[in-house]
């Protein structure tokens, strides 16, 4: 049994990004302190830093992402690495070939990183183990969202926005909204203001959407959103999947919206100089009304903005640089 | 073959045994215990000194994969499995490929199975046709073919009115139903336990309620029916609940517990570890505690190994894609003895548990060491240690959450009727 956190090496360095869980503290504000220069690099002219020259980055997508993968490619590109996109989805596994043979074939090509999304829970763990296994701790594993449990990544550029409009977290109220059940994004979110210090951290949601147990994940639970919103400085939205809009979790997108989605009216409710995060694509209308997304309490683009530079940062400190 | 077992600690108990004394064994049965028969002349002696010898063990649940998954393990390889953890009788579920749903299957697995070095077999057939809980099986022809009991393994009859059928059909001529409890709508593409452990990780969860409301369903039929029922594997204090409340309101029901759920709960999935993924799934820490209790106080009649062998291709794979299930036959019995020392309990009443407890459940003369019973025994060293390593395992199935543990208690000689099927003395 393994039960060594297998994310940090001997020296208690970041050796893969596989989840938030546990990390040090002073690892999580380190990515953040160092993703703060790379923002300026993305609004100077000079957009290319050469950490990574000569590396070669594998974005291995089993699940599609369009705009998570665009986001790591810039990512690797802004620091000089060579990158090589795999939608895995339609190629090797249709043809009946497992991840780790996968993941063989691809580390004997020179890899140095994997980022890695998959629809199972825990799939990166299983490559980080793998890698480790057969003699090949060089290469680094970036978790770019694995099932339900994981996207350590997103959860890192939410806490470098949360910081850049609210400097100290320990003074923070923050409520997630929607399905905490199915979302990634949340666990990596609570894990990461637990971590942070943040002193009271709300998950609101009807019963279907959460998880059993999700109390002893430190949080407070609601199932009243005016409630729930009542005094917040931050309030994180979640995207609701297509499938989960109708059936036995949720009788319709618009009966959602009426409880659920986050709309001015219900926004009163947060501090006046709350801010609202997504971590995108957004559902119009059903967990977001336009009038908040396009509000002024919105800092939705400058998590995309923030994202790449916080992506930089883990790149860079994964490969030693 | 006259054949004498001196200077062991003899533990029968079956018969209350415990003490320093012999055995003697001639024509595949046990003749005596203490002094030897007049005018017995034994031609081998095993010395069984330091080492326990109590009856061979007995399995409740044993996965042969023969036929169909050969690939994962065939009889030779658990077999010997099977001698060398001391089991020397073991009953099979029928999910096999096809499953153990018509005599002929059942005949050619019997036949297979004759060898004087092999555990007796005993299969359990299919209560329904292909396992799919639709048509009952012939469960006469069946049970003349060599069935002990019928069960549907790890599925489940969704429609009641089959099951109900079933059970009454089953009752009819006596026969033993072996059940698991899990509503298949609740367990729904879970993979773990409905907890702390899966909130956390992001897998989906089976609540116990998909335990209990199985259980209130097959209970309720099994009043109605009057069938001899035996629900396999429980995972849950709620559900063992359940059953020492319906045993007490007169309903005909033993249960067992697998090994595994005896030692490990929802956190040794750490990370991920597709080792740790079971059916029905490790649950809470108290859960694993009050099926710990429950054996010692008998509510859990017995414990059985519920050994699976996974070959590595269905093993390597993320949490929720990986096959569930561990090899078991040969930590049996180490996995038991483990339990009983850290519940303190009397060595005998822990091996009660392995041998006449299920002996009884089957129906079977094994479990036992009386004159006359088939000499089917287990002797092993309660103090030696081994490291539990792949390449330790006889079983083609290597993947068990306690690799590179230090089991205590090693068998060192496996009788079969008489006949020595596995000799660890070098050891």
């Amino acid at each position: 049994m393994n039960h060594r956190n297998p994310q940090l090496n001997k020296n208690g360095e970041l050796q893969h990004l596989l989840t938030i869980e546990g990390l040090p503290r002073g690892i999580v504000t380190g990515i953040l302190d160092r993703a703060k220069p790379f923002t300026e690099v993305a609004e100077g002219a000079a957009k290319k830093l050469p950490l990574l020259r000569g590396k070669s980055v594998f974005n291995l997508f089993f699940e599609n992402s369009t705009r998570t993968r665009t986001t790591f490619e810039i990512a690797a590109k802004r620091l000089s690495a060579d990158v090589i996109n795999l939608n895995i989805t339609t190629s090797s596994s249709s043809k009946g070939e497992t991840l780790l043979d996968t993941v063989d074939n691809l580390a004997a090509m020179q890899a140095d990183m994997f980022i890695v999304r998959h629809a199972s829970s825990g799939a990166p763990h299983l490559i980080a183990q793998h890698l480790a296994a057969t003699g090949r701790n060089h290469i680094s594993v970036v978790n770019a969202g694995d099932g339900r449990h994981s996207h350590p990544t997103q959860g890192l550029l939410d806490m470098y926005t949360i910081r850049h409009y609210k400097k100290d977290f320990s003074q923070l109220t923050v409520a997630i909204i929607g399905d905490i059940m199915h979302s990634r994004v949340a666990r990596s979110q609570i894990h990461a203001l637990s971590i942070l210090g943040v002193p009271e951290i709300r998950v609101i949601a009807p019963k279907t959407l959460l998880p059993g147990g999700v109390e002893r994940l430190g949080v407070r639970v609601f199932h009243d959103i005016h409630e729930g919103l009542r005094g917040v400085d931050v309030v994180m939205t979640l995207r609701l999947q297509n499938e989960r809009m109708q059936g036995a979790l949720l009788p319709s997108p618009q009966e959602f919206f009426k409880s659920y989605g986050l709309t001015a009216d219900k926004l009163v409710l947060a501090k006046p100089d709350a801010i609202v995060l997504h971590p995108g694509p957004m559902n119009r209308g059903v967990e977001i009304d336009s009038a908040v997304a396009d509000g002024s309490q919105a800092v939705i683009l400058p998590q995309v903005t923030f994202g790449i530079a916080v992506r930089m940062a883990v790149m860079s400190m994964l490969a030693g640089k | 073959m006259k054949l004498q077992i001196k200077n062991g600690r003899l533990i029968d108990p079956a018969n209350n045994i415990d003490k320093q004394t012999d055995l003697f064994i001639a024509d595949g049965r046990v003749v005596a215990v203490g002094q030897a028969p007049a005018g017995f002349e034994a031609a081998g002696t095993l010395d069984a000194t330091n080492c326990i010898v109590c009856p061979g063990l007995v399995d409740l649940s044993a996965r042969l994969r023969e036929p169909g998954y050969e690939y994962k393990a065939t009889l030779e390889s658990e077999m010997a499995a099977a001698a060398a953890g001391g089991v020397t009788s073991l009953a099979c579920p029928p999910d096999t490929d096809p499953p153990l749903d018509e005599p002929g299957l059942v005949e050619m697995l019997k036949h297979r199975a004759r060898l004087p070095e092999f555990a007796h077999v005993y299969p359990v057939g299919a209560l329904t046709l292909n396992l799919a809980g639709e048509r009952i099986t012939e469960m006469a022809e069946l049970a003349e073919a060599g069935c002990i009991a019928f069960g549907q393994a790890n599925t489940s009859i969704r429609d009641t009115q089959v099951l109900l059928r079933a059970m009454q059909y089953a009752a009819t001529f006596d026969f033993a139903v072996w059940l698991s409890a899990q509503d298949p709508y609740l367990a729904r593409g879970g993979v773990a336990h409905d907890g702390e452990v899966a909130a956390r990780l992001g897998l989906a969860g089976i609540p116990v309620a998909a335990e209990t409301i199985a259980l209130a369903t097959i209970l309720h039929l099994a009043r109605e029916t009057g069938v001899r029922l035996h629900i396999r594997h429980i995972s849950s204090a709620a559900g063992l609940e359940m059953i020492e409340a319906a045993r007490a309101a007169g309903i005909n029901a033993t249960c067992d517990v697998a090994v595994h759920h005896l030692h490990l709960c929802e956190h040794d999935i750490g990370y991920f570890d597709p080792h740790a993924r079971f059916d029905p799934p490790l649950r809470a820490q108290r859960d694993r505690d009050a099926l710990r209790q429950g054996l010692a106080s008998g509510a859990i009649s017995a414990v059985c190994s519920d050994h699976t062998p996974v070959d590595d291709d269905a093993k390597q794979l993320p949490f929720d894609e990986a096959e569930p299930g561990a090899t078991g036959l040969e930590l049996l019995l180490p996995l038991t003895l483990k339990w009983a020392t850290e519940m303190k309990l009397p060595l005998a009443k822990a091996l009660a548990r392995i041998t006449s407890d299920p002996a009884r459940i089957l129906g079977i003369p094994a479990g036992q060491l009386s004159v006359g019973s088939p000499a089917d025994v287990c002797i092993f060293d309660p103090k030696a240690t081994q490291k539990l390593t792949r390449e330790s395992l006889k079983s083609q199935g290597k993947n068990t959450p306690f690799l590179g543990i230090e089991l205590q208690g090693r068998v060192r000689y496996t009788l079969i009727d008489g006949y020595l099927a596995y000799d660890g003395s070098w050891a």
